[in-house]
């Protein structure tokens, strides 16, 4: 049924809602790890990238395969897929207004991370690990 | 969706242009939003000519002079005239601002400081406070706001029996609130807060988060914790994303935004 008439709740009732949902500190705290833990992990990242560029690919197999760079791989995956996943959610709660587009859009945002993330770390366990299968 | 453009209703309209006050050689133009609930018409801006030699320095002046001498029915929020009452917030040259401590000539001056690009109309012109039910004219409705207020509880709770004099608190404790006690609740800060403006049903907004630091970080106040775990939500509180528009409005020059980024490191201080 369409509302017609405005609510009768009063301002104190409608400011209280459904309380606290005693969760918000961890994300907002994770937000700031992972942006901290980017800055190397990104450099280091970036430095692998370069040493790859325009090398045959058994070379790249080489690199990656050392365990030191698959593990900065591997860790910067996790880090930014966090600070993506938190960061996007960010976006939609502030913008989104609609109850039902807002649950979908966050769903799809966990499910876009979740799917990203996966591929990626198993992409570098592969070529990490293709000399010992 | 934020809203992002004004509803159909709420698109302005160009309003009444009112005479000029006769005999005056030093005038200066005002353009003034109005509505009025019972007519159905679009909110209109009037525009009005003050003279500056029989007026006040303030914009509150410039306001009491319309209403005195040109236009009865211009309506707006006003009591102490001197900043202590918060009653006369409303947006002056695209800021919030008490109208009383503004200067006329200050105004425009503060507006281009911040946004050197801004073309200079010459006129000053007049808001409600943004995105808040306008009630009529520069009167906006604030019940939200108040209530977010008396939300967060601010007084002070005890467990301990009262004491039989006042409950006692070292000078050291008793500076650690200036800066947050001064607040005189205009809505300057929370009706700048982008945030608020997206989600202000369910976010504290600036002012009454000041509040609530101020409550938490009293020496003699018992119910940190419990205060904590109220504003313990992704809404209520980390809607705050330090955009910090509530220290640049804050006519008594108060920084709610370092107050919440305090209630954020508490949050997190007592989980470690």
């Amino acid at each position: 049924m369409a509302k017609t008439s405005p609510s009768l709740r009063t301002a104190r009732s409608r400011v209280k809602g459904l309380g606290a949902s005693g969760h918000g500190a961890g994300h907002w705290w994770q937000q700031r790890v992972t942006a901290a833990a980017n800055v190397p992990l990104m450099i280091a990242f970036v430095v692998v990238i370069a040493m790859m560029a325009g090398r045959p690919y058994p070379e790249a197999v080489a690199l990656v395969s050392h365990p030191l760079v698959a593990l900065v791989l591997i860790l910067a995956v996790i880090s930014v897929a966090l600070h993506m996943r938190i960061g996007m959610q960010v976006v939609i709660e502030d913008y989104v207004q609609d109850k039902g587009l807002k649950f979908a859009a966050l769903f799809a945002n966990t499910a876009y991370t979740v799917a990203v993330a996966a591929a990626c770390l198993y992409a570098i366990l592969r070529v990490s690990l293709a000399r010992l299968v | 969706m934020a809203e992002f453009a004004l509803p159909k209703n709420s698109k302005l309209t160009e309003g009444k242009t009112w005479p000029r006050p006769p005999g005056a050689n030093n005038l200066q133009e005002f353009r003034i939003y109005r509505w009025n609930p019972d007519d159905g018409a679009n909110p209109r801006v009037d525009t009005y000519q003050v003279d500056r030699d029989d007026c006040g320095p303030m914009v509150l002046d410039a306001l009491l002079w319309i209403k005195a001498k040109v236009d009865s029915t211009l309506v707006f929020r006003r009591s102490c005239r001197e900043g202590i009452c918060g009653s006369c917030a409303m947006n002056i040259e695209g800021q919030n601002a008490l109208a009383c401590t503004m200067g006329i000539d200050e105004c425009q001056e503060h507006a281009k400081g911040k946004n050197p690009g801004a073309k200079k109309t010459g006129a000053v012109r007049i808001y409600p406070l943004p995105h808040m039910p306008v009630l009529k004219d520069l009167v906006p409705d604030l019940t939200n706001f108040f209530a977010q207020h008396a939300s967060i509880e601010p007084w002070l709770q005890t467990e301990t029996p009262a004491p039989e004099g006042e409950w006692k608190q070292t000078p050291e404790d008793r500076a650690q609130l200036d800066g947050l006690y001064e607040c005189i609740l205009c809505a300057c800060c929370t009706t700048s807060c982008p945030s608020y403006w997206w989600n202000g049903d369910r976010f504290l907004g600036p002012a009454a988060l000041l509040q609530a630091y101020r409550w938490l970080i009293d020496s003699r106040d018992e119910n940190t914790g419990e205060r904590l775990d109220a504003l313990h939500d992704p809404f209520r509180l980390y809607r705050c994303h330090t955009i910090m528009n509530c220290a640049n409005a804050c006519p008594k020059g108060l920084n709610p935004a370092k107050a919440i980024a305090e209630i954020k490191k508490m949050m997190v201080v007592r989980e470690v």
